[in-house]
């Protein structure tokens, strides 16, 4: 089980304006295990995708993730978290400055064992592994948003993360590319064996996953 | 290894991303230029004031001077009895005294005719006052009536003496009295006098009738060679009245420096427009990385999800004002240089490049930048990743 979740409840705002996101939320994720969480908007999907990520803090429940709690947990704990999971945004989130083998080495330059030359070769053998060997150097503002997904997904996947979270990963995209960037993320968290939470409203891409969770009014309805 | 990288990845991405936005590195560069320039002008027109202002009796050759406690500086000065210059003789240590009077005078330029104001210095030429090659070669010929040496470093309003003389005209005016220049010797000027010419005391007193021979602006004494002058300037004290001050050469010197420090506003101006000039610096150098910030704080708060902590975001910043201090920093001195070697050719000011000054001005605006960067710190905090995702 790399992601364990007890009994999560989570509610914006204080006092009379207290308004519960999650309730009662359980949840296991296996080992290489693909889930899709789909639900309407509002539903807390997000929500709950930033907790397990360690962006959000919770306070109340149990949320274990790689054998660490994250309810009430010190900024250490999910920096710590965050360093072990890969995140893939709704918008592809590149840093608009650097080329594409830049933007992938961000991920590793947290790493500081790893010299110049590695984290370049490890940069460039994950952009080859998502089809963009000819697009090392570009910006993202020259690549298309097919493409630019894909370097998001290159970037989140180099540091070899046991968890993959992503937020409407294609909600931005054409159905073809769209159908191509999750397809290439399965591939690539099969063979290295990495959970991955998909949060989408994305039907089209229902095909890829292990299972499908819903989350409606912030729980989670049983099939 | 580890170490370097905690500040060459920040410095590395703050670079790339200064790079990215051309227009507004220039600007931002622009901006550390300016103050730059700014404070070197300051610095540099402060520094030239002061010695300026001390080059009126650097050349003076004498132990110890004597001048009115109510001059404030010298050419200001408050004139007192000769004979209290005199009574100094009776110390067995002084060899000789010599009275100098100075005053403001019109000198009538030869080639234009306009008046302007410059420094007459008088005493008597056997006395070689003035440690000055040129004009103690000319000790003879300034006994003569109406005769003076002109200061070629005065400023050119007062006409190519020089080569009018050369050209055989000689005579002018100098407070509505005709003189006759003799010829030109080196001093520089001040921000006091724009010119000066040295006469003998008797011509002196022929240029200003109202001045009477037995009040005197500056007292210089001579010292028997090898005698130590401190305890002889305290046994003067004593000797001499209340209403004179006595000072070493060093003394004068540096009581001229600080009238123009203190007395004057003028230190304060240019301390004044020092601090201006890295105040709008640095206002610039922060509405640029807080635009940056602002700019960057979707980025950021991705970083922030991938893992990146507080800590790196700071060093980018400082990072950013490091690079832009120095990126402002190389062209703002390129053209200061430029700047005071035009001070120096075209309004003879002198205005050395030290490097003293270089590093004065480097520290003050890496801490200009530095301080910038402390102030846009704060806009990081709203790149919360849990808030835009």
């Amino acid at each position: 089980m790399v992601i364990e979740v007890h009994n999560l409840n989570f509610s914006f705002g204080s006092g009379v304006l207290t308004q519960p996101v999650l309730k009662d939320i359980d949840l296991v994720i296996h080992k290489g295990e693909i889930v899709i969480m789909t639900g309407p908007s509002g539903s807390g999907k997000t929500t709950l995708l930033t907790i397990i990520g360690g962006l959000r803090q919770a306070s109340s429940g149990s949320v274990v993730v790689l054998g660490e709690q994250l309810v009430n947990s010190t900024e250490r704990t999910k920096v710590n978290i965050r360093r072990q999971t890969g995140y893939i945004f709704q918008q592809h989130n590149l840093l608009n400055s650097l080329t594409a083998l830049q933007n992938v080495c961000m991920t590793l330059e947290m790493q500081h064992d790893l010299t110049e030359t590695e984290r370049s070769y490890r940069a460039q053998e994950m952009l080859t592994a998502v089809g963009l060997k000819e697009r090392v150097d570009y910006l993202p503002e020259a690549l298309s948003g097919g493409q630019r997904q894909r370097v998001s997904i290159a970037r989140a996947l180099v540091g070899q993360p046991k968890i993959v979270l992503a937020d409407e990963p294609t909600a931005s995209l054409d159905r073809q590319s769209g159908h191509e960037a999750v397809e290439i993320l399965k591939q690539l968290a099969k063979v290295s064996d990495t959970a991955i939470l998909l949060v989408t409203h994305d039907y089209r891409i229902l095909d890829i996953a292990d299972r499908v969770i819903e989350l409606e009014d912030g729980m989670v309805k049983t099939a | 290894m580890s170490v370097v990288n905690v500040w060459l990845f920040p410095a590395r991405l703050a670079w790339r991303q200064l790079v990215h936005d051309r227009p507004k590195m220039i600007a931002a560069i622009s901006g550390v230029l300016f103050a730059c320039v700014l404070v070197f002008m300051q610095l540099g027109f402060k520094d030239a004031l002061y010695a300026s202002a001390a080059s009126m009796p650097l050349k003076f050759d004498g132990d110890l001077f004597l001048i009115h406690r109510q001059s404030e500086a010298m050419w200001r000065p408050a004139q007192f009895e000769r004979s209290e210059l005199i009574r100094a003789l009776g110390h067995p240590a002084v060899a000789e005294v010599i009275p100098l009077y100075l005053s403001l005078a019109t000198f009538k330029a030869m080639d234009s005719n306009v008046k302007r104001t410059l420094m007459v210095f008088g005493y008597d030429p056997d006395t070689d006052l003035l440690n000055i090659d040129a004009i103690k070669s000319m000790r003879y010929a300034l006994r003569v009536k109406d005769t003076v040496m002109f200061d070629e470093f005065s400023r050119p309003e007062f006409g190519p003496v020089g080569e009018l003389l050369k050209s055989g005209r000689n005579r002018t005016e100098v407070n509505d009295y005709k003189i006759t220049i003799l010829g030109v010797f080196q001093l520089g000027i001040s921000f006091a006098a724009d010119g000066n010419i040295v006469t003998s005391d008797q011509n002196f007193l022929r240029i200003f009738p109202n001045r009477d021979i037995g009040y005197i602006d500056v007292g210089a004494i001579r010292l028997h060679p090898g005698t130590a002058i401190e305890p002889v300037k305290a046994e003067l004290k004593t000797l001499l009245n209340d209403f004179v001050k006595i000072y070493t050469y060093e003394e004068m010197l540096e009581h001229e420096r600080l009238y123009w420090e203190n007395a004057a506003p003028i230190g304060f101006i240019f301390n004044f427009g020092t601090v201006m000039g890295l105040i709008v610096g640095m206002v610039i150098v922060y509405q640029i990385l807080f635009t940056e910030i602002t700019n960057y704080r979707f980025e950021f708060a991705t970083l922030k999800a991938m893992g990146y902590q507080h800590q790196y975001f700071v060093r980018m910043v400082f990072a950013s004002a490091l690079i832009l201090a120095l990126l402002g920093f190389v062209p703002g001195f390129v053209l200061s240089n430029g700047l005071y070697y035009l001070a120096e050719s075209q309004i003879f000011i002198p205005m050395p490049m030290t490097l003293e000054k270089i590093i004065t001005v480097f520290v003050f605006i890496l801490f200009m930048c530095a301080t910038a960067g402390l102030l846009a710190i704060h806009r990081l905090k709203s790149a919360n990743p849990a808030d835009m995702f």
